[in-house]
């Protein structure tokens, strides 16, 4: 079983992410190229931190352009899991398969610090090894990073139980000073209406071991076990496809503009 | 946009133009003889930049050849673009530190930023990849709004370059001092991994072999940057246009590639064009491999038309490399790089005849024989005469300071001395950089040291950054010891030892005697201190003219210092973190609060002498905390420096990750009150361990000498901070000192940005 983490030009948390499913929990993990158009049979997707493109024009404004991001926009409409963290996150919004986007921080700055999120709902791919409930410690490391939405998305997020992580204080609750950002509703994860596809701005691949933490551990458990459990389902089966046809079953204006931003990239 | 530099008027050569390029008379001369005829105007600009200062440690050379540079785990010293340690089972740790002062203090955003991206380079064209930054800041008081604006701007220079390259910055220190007001000091080291194997050299060897420019474009930024630090900064000091701009997206592409470039086995050699740009990188690469190097800037991939050969030389536009490719290696490093979507043009070819010659298309512009420029520029040894001010401020009774205290006023001092800047928390800076990306920090900022995974060794690399410029400028010598001494011991707390150091000389203008002496005396310190603990010095860097209308900065030679810890899993962290622990002292309290942040806050006296120093005493601490650490002795140890026990047990009570722990000490000693609490004495640590081990550390100390004294225990969280000394007691609310210390820096800067938390 192999897990795939797209490395674009700015990635900068591939390696540890890397790290996390090859010793974290002893599955394969390759790196997919962001000018690849090959997914590699990959069952799952993980859109690493970093600052991809140089967060030039806004942060993941451009990589969602880039070719790789047709096949894991494609393969995540046929119900692949994928994963973005911090930037990975921030990219999954401005590809339009997560609602909302992720703007500067009400402080005005960049926040580094460990925090506690809240495991909201445990029946995606990458929670379902935790408890709902369960208060995890992972840190954060971003500018940009409060989760913002129009009311009627937020509410939507909610009524349909897709708010996964929210930023909680040690009591485990979701209280302003707990909230790093400014977030909305203290929303640190949110997933698609599939519930396939998970965006977070903590760094769970940054804990995955008894020296520096663990907590994040089961972020990655609960990716392999679910792969596993998929088997060979109508979405392994999208995951095994690869290219080819999954590009064109990205929509038309994406991948004109992809191919204009393709031109101009740095 | 192609290469093709424009023709430039043959300009002629005058006593004002050489003076302008920071060339003395003589030093003119010797280029004649050197050349045998008059320099071109580009020869003049290249003699100027890699004879300045910044280049060529005129003033500096003779004293730093002084200093220790050998030892059983160097395997690169001085000289290379970083110092190289070996750390075990094919493992290297290659580091250094570089100055951004002048640049912070005129951009202060873009300064530090390319602070950063040049010692990143530094690091990784040594063939390791960066896992660590630490960041030592001095600037003004915070009262000044301008001090508040460098701050503000350093802080977010050195994160975002660090945190968008995606290498943490995981430590320093912060100091704020008057002296510093208009002339902050930005010293940024850096230290990566390597596996030995795949040590690779600014090295220009090999004829005929292809001399590459890589990465960004050249453009007009920076030029004679060099030249530019090797000058006070004056009045206007409107310096915009060299300054460079940073752009932290190419320098992480450039940092990918080049690894990448070693790892495939492609290069010869392979050096940032930094301070001096093309010049400094094509001239030292020669000058290591005793060949020449032959260079046409018409190929040289630049930013705008019509740039000059002057222009192109000396341009410190940022993220380049000069590289030399293996033979027949030439496409393949092409395709490296395209693949990172980096530039990359063949400007030059290695040649055997020791000349570094430039060509502008068919003519030779620059002919210039390499080992003398390289390794004749003039030195100075000039006598320094002791400022008789600094003399008098040495001498300065302070004996009134020391005497005795109320309870209520100690109480009183403790927490001005915890809301001084240079003592506070730091959280509110280094929460704004990435100190966990590539998941090798083991301990972060806010600790004695930081230490880093040394990959999967299951050992670790513990660094830290250090420098009391009060200390060296009331007593140069003592100060340099001092400085040396405490960054061993907090390397050592965490349970590392001590094995090498960087520095970063960071001092006034050495054409005044007064400065002359400070830094003769200070490197002479240093000398001393690296060879009592067994540190080598394995490169650095030596920045003068550090200094305005107003005066000098506190000189401030700054030490990078670098231990290995055997045993990741036995690290010590610095705080009490175990409710019932005991706490034990161990060291000597004297009565010395000579040159003290206690004076300095709380009374506003910079006076009277730096506290004494033994180092041979300062090295058995040393083999004590490791030793005690690694037979799991101990639960914390922290070095007592600043603010003396007082504020060291403060900082030991508040620093846990899960609140403050109460505290109830009392130290039996004969020093008057004030400087019981507050002096500085040297070679102090306050240890917490389980009281079944207070027996072992005791014996342990004893056996090397030590004087330990138990004082104390440690309580549960939301209790009081208890300190008895000397007949006064300090009784506070842990959570009132708390505030004190976590608010100091915010309450001062959020202000400024008109912002609140």
């Amino acid at each position: 079983m192999k897990i795939g983490i797209v490395r674009f030009p700015g990635s900068n948390c591939d390696q540890d992410c890397h790290r996390a499913v090859d010793e974290g929990v002893g599955a394969e993990a390759v790196y997919l190229w962001h000018k690849s158009h090959s997914l590699e049979g990959c069952r799952a997707i993980l859109l690493p931190g970093g600052f991809s493109y140089g967060d030039h024009l806004r942060a993941g404004a451009i990589a969602r352009f880039s070719p790789i991001m047709r096949e894991v926009i494609a393969f995540a409409r046929d119900g692949g899991p994928v994963l973005g963290i911090c930037n990975g996150f921030q990219i999954l919004c401005e590809a339009g398969l997560l609602p909302g986007a992720l703007v500067r921080n009400d402080s005005l700055r960049f926040r580094s610090y460990p925090v506690r999120v809240r495991v909201e709902q445990a029946d995606t791919p990458f929670t379902s090894e935790y408890e709902e409930g369960d208060v995890l410690r992972m840190p954060i490391a971003h500018g940009e990073g409060q989760y913002v939405a129009d009311r009627s998305a937020i509410d939507a997020l909610e009524s349909e139980r897709r708010v996964i992580f929210r930023y909680v204080d040690e009591l485990g609750q979701p209280t302003e000073e707990a909230n790093p950002n400014g977030s909305a509703r203290n929303i640190a994860g949110i997933c698609d209406e599939g519930r396939r596809v998970v965006g977070l701005m903590p760094h769970p691949e940054r804990v995955v071991s008894n020296l520096l933490g663990a907590d994040g551990l089961g972020v990655f458990h609960s990716l392999i076990g679910s792969v596993r459990a998929t088997g060979d389902g109508t979405a392994t089966q999208a995951l095994e496809a690869g290219d080819g046809p999954a590009a064109r079953a990205a929509e038309a204006p994406a991948t004109q503009a992809a191919e204009a931003a393709e031109a101009s990239a740095p | 946009m192609s290469g093709s530099a424009t023709r430039a008027p043959v300009i002629e050569i005058t006593p004002e133009l050489v003076a302008d390029h920071g060339l003395a008379p003589d030093e003119y001369e010797q280029i004649l003889e050197i050349l045998g005829r008059e320099p071109t105007f580009p020869e003049l600009g290249v003699f100027s930049a890699m004879w300045s200062e910044h280049c060529g440690y005129k003033n500096s050379r003779p004293h730093l050849r002084t200093l220790p540079t050998e030892g059983p785990l160097v395997v690169q010293g001085p000289g290379e673009n970083a110092g190289v340690i070996d750390a075990g089972d094919g493992w290297g740790v290659a580091f250094k530190i570089e100055s951004h002062n002048h640049p912070s203090a005129v951009e202060p955003y873009q300064g530090a930023a390319t602070g950063s991206g040049g010692i990143l380079r530094d690091v990784f064209t040594m063939g390791a990849r960066p896992i660590a930054i630490l960041d030592s800041l001095h600037f003004g008081s915070l009262d000044s709004p301008r001090s508040r604006y460098l701050l503000d701007g350093v802080v977010r220079g050195v994160g975002d370059y660090g945190n968008c390259v995606g290498v943490p910055t995981v430590g320093g220190e912060a100091i704020f001092d008057p002296s510093y007001e208009r002339n902050p000091i930005v010293n940024v080291m850096c230290l990566g991994i390597l596996r030995l194997e795949d040590l690779m050299r600014g090295k220009a060897e090999g004829v005929g072999n292809a001399v590459m420019a890589v990465g960004a474009k050249t453009g007009r930024d920076g030029i004679h940057g060099a030249t530019f630090a090797s000058e006070e900064l004056d009045e206007g000091s409107d310096s915009r246009p060299q300054v460079q701009v940073g752009d932290p997206f190419t320098e992480k592409l450039l940092l990918e590639a080049s690894l990448e470039l070693i790892e495939r086995d492609l290069l010869v050699g392979i050096q940032d064009m930094g301070a001096a740009g093309l010049t400094s990188s094509g001239t030292e690469m020669a000058a290591r491999s005793g060949s020449g190097i032959d260079i046409d800037v018409a190929l040289v991939p630049v930013r705008e038309p019509g740039m000059t050969p002057y222009e192109i030389l000396l341009s410190e536009s940022q993220e380049r490399m000069l590289l030399v490719a293996k033979p027949e290696c030439e496409s393949s490093v092409a395709e490296v790089l395209s693949k990172w979507d980096l530039e990359a043009a063949v400007v030059g070819r290695v040649t055997d005849d020791g000349f570094f010659r430039v060509r502008d298309g068919g003519e030779v512009v620059v002919e210039i024989p390499v080992q003398p420029l390289v390794n004749e520029c003039p030195t100075y040894t000039r006598e320094g005469v002791e400022d008789p001010e600094v003399r008098r401020l040495r001498a300065l009774d302070i004996a009134e300071y020391s005497g005795p205290i109320s309870d209520q006023e100690a109480a009183e001092a403790l927490l001005t001395l915890l809301d001084s800047p240079s003592l506070a928390s730091c959280r509110w800076i280094y929460e704004q950089y990435d100190t966990t990306v590539g998941t090798n920090t083991v301990v972060g900022p806010g600790s004695d040291a930081a230490v880093l995974r040394l990959a999967d060794s299951g050992r670790g690399i513990a660094a830290s950054l250090d420098c009391n410029g009060r200390y060296v400028y009331l007593e140069p010598r003592r100060g340099a010891k001092i400085a040396m001494a405490e960054a061993a011991r907090n390397v050592a707390c965490s349970g590392a030892r001590p094995v090498a150091i960087t520095n970063c000389l960071n001092f006034g203008n050495p054409l005044k005697a007064g400065t002359y002496y400070h830094f003769a005396e200070a490197v002479a310190g240093l000398g001393e201190g690296c060879r009592a603990l067994s540190t080598p010095v394995t490169g650095g860097n030596v920045s003068f003219y550090n200094e305005t209308p107003d005066g000098a900065v506190y000189p401030t030679p700054v030490i990078g210092m670098i231990g290995l810890l055997e045993h990741l899993d036995r690290v010590v962290p610095s705080c009490f973190l175990t409710p019932g622990s005991t706490v034990v002292l161990v060291g000597e309290t004297g009565d010395e609060l000579g040159a003290s942040e206690y004076l300095a806050a709380c009374h506003g006296v910079v006076g009277g002498a730096p506290p004494q120093i033994d180092l041979e005493e300062a090295r058995r601490l040393v083999d004590f905390l490791v030793e005690a650490a690694e037979r799991q002795l101990v639960l914390s140890a922290h070095d007592c420096a600043e603010g003396g026990l007082a504020v060291a047990l403060a900082e030991c009570s508040l620093g846990g990750p899960d609140g403050p722990l109460a505290v109830e000490a009392e130290l039996r000693t004969e020093a008057p009150a004030a400087a019981a609490l507050f002096g500085e004495s040297q070679s102090r640590v306050v240890l917490s361990c389980d009281p079944v081990m207070v027996e072992e550390i005791v014996a342990l100390a004893a056996e090397r000498g030590l004087p330990v004294a138990v004082i104390g225990s440690v309580g549960p969280p939301n209790g009081r901070f208890r300190l008895a000394a000397a007949g006064v007691q300090i009784d506070l609310e842990l959570d009132r000192i708390h505030d004190v210390y976590r608010s100091a820096l915010p309450r001062r800067m959020e202000k400024q940005a008109g912002l609140t938390t």
